[in-house]
């Protein structure tokens, strides 16, 4: 458990690296969705990988930085109660950190299962509670608004999160080298 | 030398984590306080991981086994952690880039105190008087963004040496560099190295651009053990660089034409020691007997660009009024400093940046409204960056994406796939994963990539760089190959050697702006047109003088003459 | 897509704004930003709207400099305004106790308690906005990191963000070399292609761009153990500089807005809100 929350050189650089990967694709990079004005949000399932490589830490902050960041180059200022929703999700993300064999080469049947319960619990904690009640505690705005809000993007961002999460981390698995293997033909 | 080894490997051996072999084979090797160490030999022979035993990045980031021992000034490094190895020893990357991690060159000098705890006010001043060593204290302010590759490269220079450490250690300092830039970078270190005292070891494939200032022992590596140890005058002498792989000096090269027998006593280290009374005669001779081969291309254009001008942000100009004309079947090299332009001019011939004014013919038709798809249908692109261009976990695939994207039937893009890895040297790898390959070695699955799409018109941004000598010559035979069998190439190239041997014409650029259009021995014989675009003056150049030659030129032009006649017998 | 867009346009004029350090920018826009996001007040929220205006006045911000982010603040805020209002016509009712209706729309009745609470929200919304435009504008982003270690942030987690800041542009133009190598190569990706292959395509260059950066991850963080980085529980910063008056001015001219603002609410409106129906 302690392992978890472990941050060295390597956890830094791939959260300041990831996040800014994460602001290029909040920005430019979604994919439009069958329902009109909304789109699936490719960087969730960009932190969804990073938070499963790197921990919890780097998940939260990575998703933290990188909304904000956004957020602030188009609207000047971020949007709080949606900037921390996000690092909230990023971090429950992170708990899939160890909890997969994708860094010894290996993502299938079981693990896709295991980050895929991990990445649907923390999209709904961070869209269907938190993000509302941040919304109705700073800005008052009305509750069966924001709970309709929060229930599509939580649908949303499970869906990228898992589709582009879970084809990133194969792709990622694919990579991996075993101990002795690599012996040239 | 009687004073302790500030560096003893002692049966040494490191095998990393995942591969089957060890990379380091039972090494023992003293280095003394004050030497200046140059470390050649192939590429994956080892030379990296050397260095990262060195520093402590084996085992701090690399896991791997290890046997034997390894102390620096007399202390068993596997006691010390990579801080405290850190302070004794500074390491200098490859890739400036990374290497870089401040926002601004001043942040990126002072990074090593400011995790230091030094208070702000010293911190500032020793800022100060190291970017003044390295020439730099004017653009503490500037981001990397807005500095050349060389200028990177001093940055880095001075964040590893502000901490005052014994020993500084740098992994290929040179590739990328323009020749000039090179070579001031080699002069800075070695007045570091004269004013300090301080001990150098220097990683490298050029081997004759770093032997532009002394350099006390050589060491060549092959296949992870230590194949030899001596200076440069006995090393050139010596058939071990060939037979590694490794290239000689250019004027090294000329004299074995001459049949002149290279011995120690000629001193052939440095072009500045080498004795010519032994070889005067000689060269005469040879010169006098070279047949100059005819050069002309009388064959149409393929492709030409017309008073062609561009800027990324409307602002400053990159390119301005660029013309040129390139015939079918040529063989060209475009060269000039670090952001003169050149990788920009691929990138319009290939439509990934739109010209702002200006056209570009191929075969007398304007290919303004081709769209990127379209034009690489007729021009392949292998861009500088390798990281950029592979998108497949796995080398195979890699290759053939380009194939499977045009809808080619899976048995010939077996055949063809096949084929181009054999000739880019990567059959042995086929199964291995991208990530496991060396700089140099991906960069080999970039022009592959590209080779197996078959172009009319081929553009290769510094194919050579982090290349050993002997996939070089592989890889640019082929190119001749295919080049006779119709295809057009251009390079784009810092490395004078490629230019002189490949390619009959240069194109050179100097501040976005055409500045010579000839013959590639021409251009690396004229003083202005070296000095505007950050070139070399080729060695050969100076053998000629010193063996009582007086046209300078035509004796390049007669070495090149002479060498591809020998290709083609 | 423009992807030539600056990350932050800031620009080197010097005025008042400017020369305040980073540390300060910081303090004094979170001071600001919790007031009117506390207050429920439309008497707090525009004297803090107009005072940011006058700083953007005072540090020479130029309306071009920041009129694509006002329109997608406006687009913003009038689509919020909409479907609040249809999701809750009757929330002002609620917060305020009162009713005074004055129109029908569509059988739903508009009331001045419905008017008055979506105007404040707008003011609240609108009023952050220059706040921020003035840090991100008048902010050298060398001391943005420094600053955030000196409010407390953890100095590995400012290091983070001066890294995002710092690699930002590099992957920035990565991405869109990425973009068009594919292109040549033959990737289609423009509107003619079907969604699924939309989808598959715009995959083909996000992966390079994450797994070169992956690599990435390691090199910068070799490089960065080498010099030393972590060593030591605390660092200092090349860029932090020593508060000077008025600094401290502005501080405490922030401050004292934001403990006005908490007065305003706790002393004379007795709740977040102020309401004028009663
Ligand atoms: N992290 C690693 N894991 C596994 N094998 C590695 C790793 N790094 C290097 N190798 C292997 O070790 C061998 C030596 O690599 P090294 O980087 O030291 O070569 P080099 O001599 O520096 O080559 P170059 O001139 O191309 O830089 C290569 O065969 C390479 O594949
Ligand atoms: N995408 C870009 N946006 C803005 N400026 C750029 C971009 N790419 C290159 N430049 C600038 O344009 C100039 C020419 O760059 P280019 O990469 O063409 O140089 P080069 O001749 O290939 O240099 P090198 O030898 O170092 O590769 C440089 O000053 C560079 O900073
Ligand atoms: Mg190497
Ligand atoms: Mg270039």
């Amino acid at each position: 458990m302690k392992d978890l929350f472990k941050v060295n050189t390597k956890t830094i650089v791939a959260t300041g690296l990831g996040a800014a990967i994460f602001t290029l694709l909040f920005m430019y990079v979604k994919v439009p969705s069958p329902v009109p004005e909304t789109s699936f949000q490719t960087a969730y399932g960009l932190s969804a990988l990073f938070a499963t490589l790197f921990g919890p830490i780097a998940g939260a902050l990575i998703s933290f930085i990188g909304h904000a960041l956004s957020d602030a180059i188009q609207y000047g200022s971020p949007w709080w109660s949606w900037v921390i929703a996000s690092g909230v999700s990023g971090f429950i993300f992170g708990f899939a950190f160890k909890r997969t064999k994708v860094e010894e080469g290996e993502f299938k049947g079981k693990d896709i299962l295991t980050f895929n319960i991990i990445q649907v619990i923390g999209n709904v904690i961070a869209w269907v509670v938190v993000a509302p009640v941040l919304d109705i505690l700073i800005y008052q705005e009305p509750v069966n608004l924001v709970f309709t809000q929060g229930i599509t993007a939580a649908i949303m961002n499970c869906i990228s999160a898992g589709v582009i999460g879970t084809l990133l981390l194969i792709a990622y698995a694919a990579t991996r080298t075993k101990k002795g293997s690599l012996s040239k033909k | 030398m009687d004073s302790q080894p500030i560096i003893e490997f002692t049966n040494f051996t490191f095998q990393y984590f995942s591969q089957a072999e060890p990379t380091l084979h039972d090494m023992n090797l003293n280095i003394y306080p004050g030497q200046k160490i140059l470390i050649v030999g192939p590429s994956g022979s080892g030379k990296s991981t050397l260095g990262h035993c060195l520093n402590g990045l084996i085992p701090f980031s690399y896991r791997g086994e290890v046997h034997g021992s390894l102390k620096i000034n007399g202390v068993e490094t596997s006691t010390l952690d990579i801080f405290q190895l850190s302070k004794v020893i500074g390491t200098v990357l490859q890739d400036s880039d990374s290497q870089f991690v401040g926002l601004t060159v001043g942040e990126d000098i002072a990074f090593a105190l400011e995790n230091d705890n030094v208070p702000g006010d010293e911190m500032h001043r020793r800022v100060r008087s190291v970017a003044q060593m390295v020439d730099m204290d004017t653009l503490l302010t500037s981001s990397p963004f807005e500095l050349s590759g060389g200028q990177k490269q001093r940055t880095s220079l001075a964040g590893v040496m502000i901490d005052d450490v014994e020993i500084l250690l740098f992994d290929e300092p040179l590739a990328n560099l323009d020749p000039a830039t090179g070579k001031t970078a080699i002069e800075i270190i070695d007045d570091i190295h004269k004013q300090s005292g301080k001990t150098i070891i220097i990683i490298e494939h050029r081997l004759e651009d770093v032997l532009h200032r002394d350099i006390d022992r050589i060491l060549v590596i092959d296949d992870g053990r230590i194949i030899a140890d001596m200076d440069a005058h006995a090393l050139v002498a010596s058939p071990i660089l060939k037979e590694t792989g490794i290239r000689e000096p250019l004027y090294v090269t000329a004299l074995k034409y001459a049949e002149v027998k290279v011995t120690e006593e000629m001193r052939a280290g440095h072009i500045e020691t080498l004795k010519t009374e032994f070889s005067r005669d000689a060269l005469q001779t040879w010169y006098g007997h070279i047949q100059p081969a005819d050069h002309l291309n009388t064959r149409p254009s393929i492709l030409k660009m017309e008073d062609i001008s561009f800027s990324y942000d409307g602002i400053r100009p990159v390119l301005t009024d660029i013309n040129f004309d390139i015939h079918e079947g040529e063989m060209v090299s475009i060269v000039g400093k670090n952001g003169a332009g050149k990788s920009t001019l691929s990138k319009l011939l290939c439509g990934f940046e739109k010209e702002d004014r200006g056209r570009i013919f191929y075969r007398g038709k304007d290919l303004r409204d081709k769209s990127i798809k379209e034009r690489a249908e007729i021009i392949g692109l292998v861009m500088q960056n390798p990281n950029q261009m592979i998108s497949n976990p796995m080398i195979y695939d890699e290759v053939a994406l380009g194939l499977r994207l045009r809808q080619v039937p899976e048995e010939e893009i077996t055949l063809r796939v096949d084929k181009v890895l054999k000739i880019c040297g990567l059959a042995p790898f086929v199964d291995w994963p991208i990530s496991a390959l060396s700089y140099g070695q991906k960069k080999r699955v970039t022009i592959a990539a590209i080779l197996v799409l078959d172009p009319k018109i081929l553009i290769l941004d510094e194919p050579t760089a982090g290349q050993d000598f002997r996939h070089y010559t592989e890889i640019m035979e082929f190119l001749v190959k295919i080049n006779k069998l119709g295809v057009t190439v251009i390079l784009i190239t810092h490395d004078m050697h490629l230019m002189l041997e490949y390619t009959p014409r240069a194109i050179v650029l100097a501040g976005g702006r055409k500045i010579a259009d000839t013959a590639a021995s021409v251009v690396l014989t004229d003083a202005q047109v070296i000095a505007e675009a950050n070139l070399k003056e080729t060695s050969l150049f100076a053998l000629s003088h010193m063996a009582g030659i007086e046209d300078g030129t035509q004796f390049v032009q007669g070495f090149i003459d002479y060498e591809r006649r020998l290709k083609n017998r | 897509m423009n992807m030539k867009m600056k990350l932050f346009s800031y620009n080197l004029a010097d005025t008042p704004i400017h020369r305040l350090s980073g540390l300060t920018k910081l303090i004094c826009f979170l001071f600001l930003t919790f007031a009117v996001m506390y207050s429920y007040d439309i008497r707090v929220t525009l004297a803090v709207m107009v005072f940011s205006i006058l700083l953007m006045w005072v540090s020479k911000i130029r309306f071009s400099q920041v009129r694509l982010m006002v329109i997608y603040v406006l687009i913003f805020i009038v689509t919020n305004a909409v479907i609040s209002f249809f999701f809750s016509p009757e929330y002002g009712t609620t917060i305020y106790g009162t009713s005074h209706e004055f129109a029908k729309i569509f059988g739903i009745s508009l009331t001045y308690e419905q008017l008055f609470y979506q105007v404040t929200k707008m003011f609240k919304y609108a009023s952050v906005i220059p706040l921020g435009m003035i840090f991100l504008l008048t902010t050298n982003p060398s001391e943005f990191a420094s600053s955030l270690n000196g409010i407390g942030v953890n100095y590995k987690a400012a290091i983070a963000v001066a890294l995002t800041l710092r690699y930002f542009p590099d992957i920035q133009r990565d991405y869109h070399d990425i973009y068009l190598s594919q292109q040549a190569r033959g990737l289609e990706l423009s509107s003619k292609a079907k969604f699924f292959d939309r989808f598959k395509n715009s995959l083909l260059i996000v992966i390079p761009l994450i797994f070169s950066t992956l690599d990435r991850v390691e090199v910068i963080s070799n490089a960065m153990d080498l010099r030393g980085f972590s060593k030591n529980k605390t660092r200092t910063w090349y860029t932090s500089r020593k508060l000077s008056r008025q600094d401290v001015l502005a501080l405490v001219v922030s401050g004292l807005i934001f403990i006005a603002t908490v007065c305003v609410s706790v002393f004379i409106n007795q709740s977040r809100f102020y309401n004028p129906f009663i």
